[in-house]
This record gives C-alpha cells, structure tokens and sequence, in this order.
C-alpha cells in the first residue's frame, strides 16, 4: 500500500512485517523512531508473537539479540554512531558465532566532536566484522532491504546491517509502498536456524578456537560473504518477481553505457548525484553513476566490469580513514588494479555537512579534466582551517581545535549551526 | 517541481507542516518529499522545514537553497535570518502576522514580488480561536493553499485530520480553512 510515511516509520512496518520474534534496542538519534515505531506495534498488538526488551544499553542490546537468536528467534534491534561503537565487541561476536541478526543502522557520525547528524563513519568502522552491510539509497529501498536481509541472513547463517542515512531518510517523509503481509510471508519463510541452543538436544556455541583452527574458521566466515556475492542479486531478483521493484542487489547503474567519468557513491546522496548527472549531461558531459548497494561483501568484481570502460572515476564518500584517504575509494582502488583506470576520491557530507548540486557539478567538471587532487575534500573551507593551523603554529598551547574554530566562525561552544 | 521553505521556532509545528503539506500533495497523487532542517531542535530556537512538490520522483537530497515559496511562521526571525535567501524571481510569501509589512520592516524586499504571491495572516490569532493553543502551522497550511494554489483545500483537510484526530484535527482544519478563506479575500 502507497503510503505518504517518514522513512523511520516505513523501515519500522516492514520489520514488523518480518514477524520478528525479538526486538531489544536502546535509543539513539537518528534511529530511535524506529524502535519507537516498532514498540508501539508490539504494544497495541499489531505485532504478535514479539517480545519488545528495553536494554540498558547498545552492548546489552546486541548481547540480548546475540541470546534470542542462538535460541532460534527471529531477532532485529537497531542503532546508531556511538551506538555502534559500544556494542563493538558484540557486533564481532554475531558475526563470528554466525547468527543471522538483522540491525538497521541510522547512519551518523561518530564524536569526538561530538555531532548528531549523518555521515557513513559508524557503519565503516564495522566494515570488516562479518556482518553483510547493505546501504539504501531511498526510504522505499530501505523498507525493502529489511525484507531481503531477514531472508539473505538466515539462508546464510550471517549477521546483516541495513544501512540508511541519518535524518536524510530516517526523517524524510516521501511515499513509500509497504508491501501485504502475505506476499512478504511468501518471499521470507519461518526461520529455520542453522544451529540453536535447544535445552532438548543441547551442545555449546562459542567454543574457544586455538591457533590449530582459528584460520580455517575466519576463512569459512570470508567464504560465507563471497556466497553472498551470488545470494544477494539472487533474492534482489525474487524481490522484484514478487514486489515488481528493483531493490537491493550488489549495486545500482545510472547512465554508465557511454561514460568517460563514473562517479561511485552510496547512500541516499546517489539521488542527488544522479540529478547532477543529469544537468551535466544535457551539456554534453559523459558522465555516470555506480551506487554500491552491498559494501560488504564488496562486490570487486561487478564493479570492476562497470568501471574498466570509463577513463577515470571518482569515488563520493561519507567516511575517509585518518592519515591515509577514502576507504570505499580504497576498496574500489583494489577492484581496479591493473586496469589503468585512475580512482580519485572525494570526502562528502561529513557530520552533516549539505552535498548540493552546485558542488558536485564543479567538482565533477574538475575530474573530468583530471585537475582533482587523489583525495579531495568536498567544500572544504581553507581559511578556517589554515588560521587553525596558524594558531596551533604561534603557540604551544593554542587549545582545543573544536572549540578554536567553533570560535573562529563566531558560534558559541557547543552551539551547531542547524544545515 | 515546486519548493516550500518552512521558518519557524522549535514548539511551532514547523517540521509537522512539512509533513502534512508533503500528505496533502502525496493525496493529490504527487510526489513529495518533507524533511526538518535536522537541526538539534529545541523550543524557541529557530527551526527550518522543507517540502518538495513534483509530479515524478524527487531523487534530490539537498537543502531547499532555491525555494519558490516561504513560510514564515514567526515574524520576529527576520531579525536573525535572511528567511528569503534564494527566494525565486515571483515566489510566493505567506508570513503569520497581523501587521503590516512595512511595521515587519519587509515591506522593501516584498515588494519585489508580484502583488498577489504575497500574504501576512494572523495564523497565530485563528489556532488561538480554533485549536486553543497558539500553533500556527495548520493554519498556514490552508493559507499556503489559497495563496498558491498548488494545493486543493479538501487534501489540506485530509492531511490535517491524518495527523492529528478528533476535536484537535477539527480544530486545526476549522483554522486552516478560516486562513484559506482570509487569504481569498485578500
């Protein structure tokens, strides 16, 4: 049914739809109206069969989720930035004891400063866990996703993320068309775990694993996200047979055929840039766009096939690794080898900050004249960070840099300036 | 496509008028995209809302920096903001005041503006009336209607009544439609 819903309370009826047995969660911005919206169902009963539990905190949220679905429950929670960072140990531990979770991210970033607004730095400092990292461009694919991930989860016996951007979609409201409990009861049978903690047939899961196995054991987990490689376009397409719409998959093309420049991006800025491609286009620039759907696994090899025939291509990043540069663009570098073709990449809305088509057009027009510096940062204001730097060169005790350049701008600490 | 701008304070219902606005174009079969200036709300600080209105769908992530249409909720941010930064050539200007534009001090800018693109209504007055509290956004919405004609009165009502039920969707539509009618005659 085509309904006009904020993309929190979208995401919270189709998990609902999943008739998920436990929900544990823990608020924090920008997720917490999904939880609200999914405690609200329980409450009233719309929700049947489903244990809601208020945890003390994230780590006790994915520890709880951990215990229900070792027992066999179907089991979701959600979370957010330092959210994300204080469950850490849990999110390795679901991953490696192979549980199939499904956890929605409410994409922001992560402090210090301390900052409530999106960017992909959370969800990237999980990348390498185990858990399949699903990212959605639009409120209706991440609705859609949750669908999926339940499925791809437990036919693999793997954790999965569905990644959404904070605020942007978390608190856009735009139509949405949430599928019948039927037909998604026909796509995602009963949970079937692969293994469970059974007091009538019991053995132990976590066993401690030595120097003798541990390698083979990491590898069979590697080894269950290259699978995913082959399950996720595969339950994408039984998605769209069903639901009749492309959602999810490894990743999505816009205007790639003829492209000189490809711009590769994630996230609910594709629909900007598309837009922007589009502008560009009608002035004769050769321009496209790759969104990666699946981060992790990173599908190194379609993305590879889409990219060769470009001269050049500029990856759009909501995170950067500190002291070395982008960390999609480094995943896209690898896939490249060998072909020659040069991967820029350009750091964008970080901690909030807009993306506008203005922007991105001149930064596009500078990569398609290969002026671009290898790692760039999108607005970047120089004068407010070189007078930091002149203050921290002038004295040895110039203070903290958040609080200069908060200073600086003339906005009182702890004062954001709303975007 | 079509772009509103909401300016408000936090308690002002500014981030729910988008939302009901998006409803009332979403009835009408468009697409529409509502989101809050996502800014860290909190009652009395100034607060931006965002609408966009199109017939196919709005892929655009964006602030409205181009808006072709404003909203001021509270007259008293032309003090602190440039609420009509970007504004279109023949925008559209709906302020809830029952003063006059030269007493706003905008008198200059607005009259840049065709003549009958630009309204001031007592919203504030009407949900005082209406609703009992002093929440203008409804209101607005149903001067929003009249003034632009973008939106038909009946899906203003329908969205109002979608997001708040019984005496107070009564209420805000009674003030909605006292602002659509205010807006007409003027």
């Amino acid at each position: 049914m085509l309904k006009q819903i904020e993309g929190s309370h979208a995401v919270a009826e189709s998990v609902a739809l999943c008739r998920p047995e436990v929900i544990c969660a823990y608020p924090i911005s920008p997720q917490t109206h999904i939880v609200e919206g999914v405690g609200d169902m329980v409450k009233s009963g719309e929700l049947q069969n489903c244990e809601f539990i208020n945890v003390e905190s994230e780590f006790a949220a994915l520890s709880v989720a951990i215990g229900s679905s070792a027992a066999g429950a179907r089991t979701y929670t959600a979370t957010a930035s330092q959210g994300l960072l204080f469950m850490a140990e849990a999110v390795y531990n679901a991953a490696g004891l192979g549980l199939p979770i499904v956890m929605t991210i409410g994409n922001r970033a992560i402090g210090a400063p301390i900052n409530i607004w999106n960017d992909h730095t959370d969800s990237m400092s999980m990348r390498d866990a185990g858990w399949i990292q699903l990212f959605a461009e639009t409120n209706q694919e991440a609705a859609d996703l949750h669908i999926q991930a339940f499925k791809l989860a437990e036919e693999l016996s793997v954790p999965v993320m569905v990644c959404m951007d904070g605020f942007i979609l978390t608190h856009a409201y735009e139509r949405v068309d949430i599928p019948d409990q039927a037909m998604v009861d026909d796509y995602l049978p009963p949970f079937k775990p692969r293994q469970v903690l059974d007091p009538t047939d019991p053995y132990s899961i976590g066993a401690m694993v030595g120097p003798e196995a541990f390698t083979e054991v990491r590898y069979l987990a590697h080894d269950r996200q290259i699978c995913a490689l082959e399950v996720i376009p595969r339950i994408a397409d039984e998605f769209k047979a069903l639901f009749g719409r492309d959602s999810g998959g490894l990743l999505h093309t816009y205007r790639t055929e003829d492209a000189e420049t490809i711009v590769v991006t994630l996230g609910s800025v594709a629909g900007t840039v598309k837009d922007t491609v589009d502008l560009m286009r009608e002035n004769g620039s050769k321009i496209g766009v790759v969104s990666i759907c699946s981060f992790r696994p990173f599908p190194k090899d379609p993305i590879r096939n889409v990219l060769e025939q470009a001269k050049r291509v500029v990856v759009l990043e909501k995170s950067f690794a500190l002291g070395f540069g982008g960390i999609v663009a480094n995943n896209v570098m690898m896939s490249m080898q060998g072909t020659g073709v040069h991967v820029y990449t350009a750091v964008a809305g970080l901690g909030g900050r807009q993306i506008t088509r203005a922007s991105l057009a001149t930064l596009f027009e500078k990569v398609g004249r290969d002026e671009l510096e290898d790692v760039h940062f999108l607005d970047l204001d120089w004068e407010v960070v070189n007078r930091e730097l002149d203050r921290a060169r002038e004295s040895a005790t110039s203070g903290p840099t958040a609080e200069n350049i908060l200073r600086d701008l003339d906005l009182g600490p702890g004062v954001a300036k709303a975007v | 496509m079509f772009q509103i701008r909401i300016h408000g304070r936090g308690g002002q219902g500014v981030v729910s008028a988008a939302e009901m606005m998006s409803t009332a174009a979403f009835l009408e079969g468009k697409h529409a995209q509502a989101f809050p200036s996502f800014g860290s709300e909190r009652t009395g600080a100034p607060v931006v809302s965002y609408c966009r209105i199109d017939d196919k769908e709005i892929r655009l992530r964006e602030p409205i920096l181009d808006p072709d249409a404003v909203i001021i909720q509270d007259p008293t941010l032309f003090q602190a903001l440039d609420v009509f930064q970007g504004l279109a050539p023949g925008g559209f200007v709906l302020i809830n005041s029952t003063r006059s534009f030269e007493e706003l001090g905008i008198s200059q800018f607005l009259d840049t503006l065709p003549k009958e693109h630009v309204c001031a209504v007592g919203a504030t007055e009407l949900a005082i009336q209406h609703v009992g509290r002093p929440v203008p956004n409804a209101a607005l919405l149903g001067g929003f209607a009249a003034i632009t004609g973008r939106l038909h009165f009946k899906s203003v009502d329908a969205a109002i009544r979608k997001k708040f039920g019984g005496r107070i969707g009564d209420g805000n539509v009674a003030a909605a439609l006292a602002a659509f009618e205010a807006v007409q005659a003027a």
